[in-house]
């Protein structure tokens, strides 16, 4: 594995996959009365949110600790940045502390990088705007994994405002290296300018796309990153492309349903879908803790302190 | 771990300069160390066997095997990966071979731990540290198929195949058909 985690195209299949086989490993760590080892014991995690977050946060320190590393935690209202400092100065003088792992969360697209290139520590990107957040890629191809044996062959249906989403970027990316057929599901309005690049195909019509679909890939309505009406409702929305009960009825036996959370419940997935015995949902945050215990280990482990 | 394939990790090849026991030694040797186990233990009632991954892993269900056949009554078998508790993480890049599987309490049990080929004892200090973390056994016995010396732990083997005297620079390769001494060679 490279030095830092910004994209699942820096990755590639290769990557992945050993990033999935060493999960293996922490998911039965996980599973264990005492759910520790003490592999980056004196190493320290720093997590750097300047978006808001819960899971993917507490994901990461979770997983941090569980590797025995020192979290330290820091928050943009209780910060010096709330007196103005920029974005450079807070990470350097985080880098000045001597610690061996950053974990980014920006609103602008691109943060994480531009952060490499500033620090010594390694950098893990968990989510810059629209653009990526490959650790959610890697979960969601883990559940995927764990419950179908393969994904080689599977045909994933990427559904709702992928104009929005990173979930989306970084989740087709990684699917499609390790040889999904996806299909991006979404009115043009919530689609970005360009797919071009995206290894995916595109369609308009839903019911169609799940009745043939191994996993139906819900995105969250970004309400409040959209700032023109890009639908005409979310009422209307989800007729077209919500995940009701009765497209849920469409999909084969045995697909998966998934979502990156946080849930909004009866727009992009209707409640009652979400509780179904397809549904993964609850899975994939449980392996998102193994799965960024096996990123930090990667990361960190191989590396000199 | 397998010395063997640690070593070929970075590339190379194992050539064999002898072979110290043959498949059929190994197999006496296999049987011996079960008698001595159910010597020692007065019995296999309370005695677990866990392989280190991974060459331990075939002589742990080998021994318990034997176990079965001279006591007849089944012991618990289990694999362990010590990978995360090895204290050259940062040193080198290390990643788990399996994943560990023991389907069973500690709790009250001896547990004997099961390796190829006994070096520096580091991999046993890792192994003593992980097992911890699935209960607390009664008492932790180590057996060996060689011990080749060259020590950096306080560590010795309970039962021990063959001693074999090495120099620092050479591989013991504990497979089925037998132990060969030698050395791996850049490809």
């Amino acid at each position: 594995m490279n030095r830092h985690l910004l994209s699942v195209a820096d990755l590639g299949a290769e990557g992945i996959e050993e990033v999935l086989r060493v999960t293996d490993s922490f998911v039965e760590v996980s599973a264990r009365t005492i759910p520790k080892v003490p592999a980056l014991r004196g190493r320290t995690v720093v997590s750097l949110f300047y978006e808001d977050s819960t899971r993917t946060r507490l994901s990461f320190e979770t997983a941090a600790r569980r590797l025995s590393a020192d979290v330290m935690n820091f928050s943009v209202s209780s910060s010096s940045v709330s007196k103005g400092e920029g974005l450079r100065d807070t990470v350097e003088t985080i880098d000045a502390m001597g610690v061996d792992a950053l974990v980014v969360r920006h609103r602008a697209a691109g943060v994480p990088r531009q952060v490499a290139g500033w620090v010594g520590a390694s950098v893990v990107n968990a989510g810059d705007g629209a653009h990526e957040h490959p650790t959610q890629a890697l979960l969601d191809c883990y559940t995927v994994r764990q419950r179908r044996g393969s994904i080689e062959g599977l045909r994933v249906a990427v559904v709702g405002d992928v104009r929005h989403s990173r979930v989306a970027r970084s989740g087709v990316l990684a699917f499609a290296a390790l040889g999904a057929e996806v299909t991006v599901v979404a009115p043009p309005t919530l689609l970005p300018p360009s797919l071009a690049g995206w290894p995916a195909a595109v369609s308009h019509d839903l019911d169609a796309v799940l009745a043939k679909a191994d996993v139906a890939y819900l995105l969250r309505m970004q309400s409040e990153r959209t700032t023109e009406a890009l639908v005409p409702s979310l009422r209307e929305y989800t007729a077209g492309y919500g995940l009701t009960a009765r497209r849920a009825a469409l999909l084969p036996d045995g697909a998966l349903v998934m979502h990156p959370g946080p849930l909004n419940r009866g727009v992009e997935i209707a409640a009652e879908v979400a509780d179904l015995p397809g549904s993964v949902i609850t899975a994939q945050v449980a392996n998102g803790v193994a799965v960024r215990m096996a990123v930090l280990y990667l990361l960190l482990g191989s590396s000199p302190r | 771990m397998a010395e063997r394939e640690r070593a070929l990790a970075p590339g190379g090849a194992f050539v064999a300069r002898a072979q110290v026991m043959s498949a059929d030694d190994l197999r006496r040797a296999v049987t011996r160390i079960a008698h001595e186990i159910v010597e020692r233990n007065h019995g296999v009632a309370g005695v677990a066997l866990v392989g280190l991954q991974t060459g331990g892993v075939p002589l742990a269900r080998r021994l318990a095997g034997e176990l079965e056949r001279i006591e007849g009554a089944a012991v618990p078998l289990g694999s362990l990966d010590a990978t995360f508790y090895r204290d050259d993480i940062g040193l080198r890049p290390l990643v788990p071979e399996a994943v560990t599987d023991i389907g069973f309490g500690l709790d009250g049990l001896t547990v004997v731990l099961v390796d190829d080929v006994l070096f520096t004892g580091r991999t046993v200090r890792a192994a003593l540290n992980a097992l911890s973390d699935y209960g607390r056994a009664t008492a932790v016995q180590l057996a060996v198929m060689v011990d080749r010396g060259h020590r950096e732990l306080p560590i010795r083997p309970d039962y021990v195949g063959k001693n074999l005297p090495t120099r620092r620079d050479e591989m013991v390769d504990v497979g089925e058909a037998g132990v060969a001494i030698g050395q791996v060679v850049a490809p």
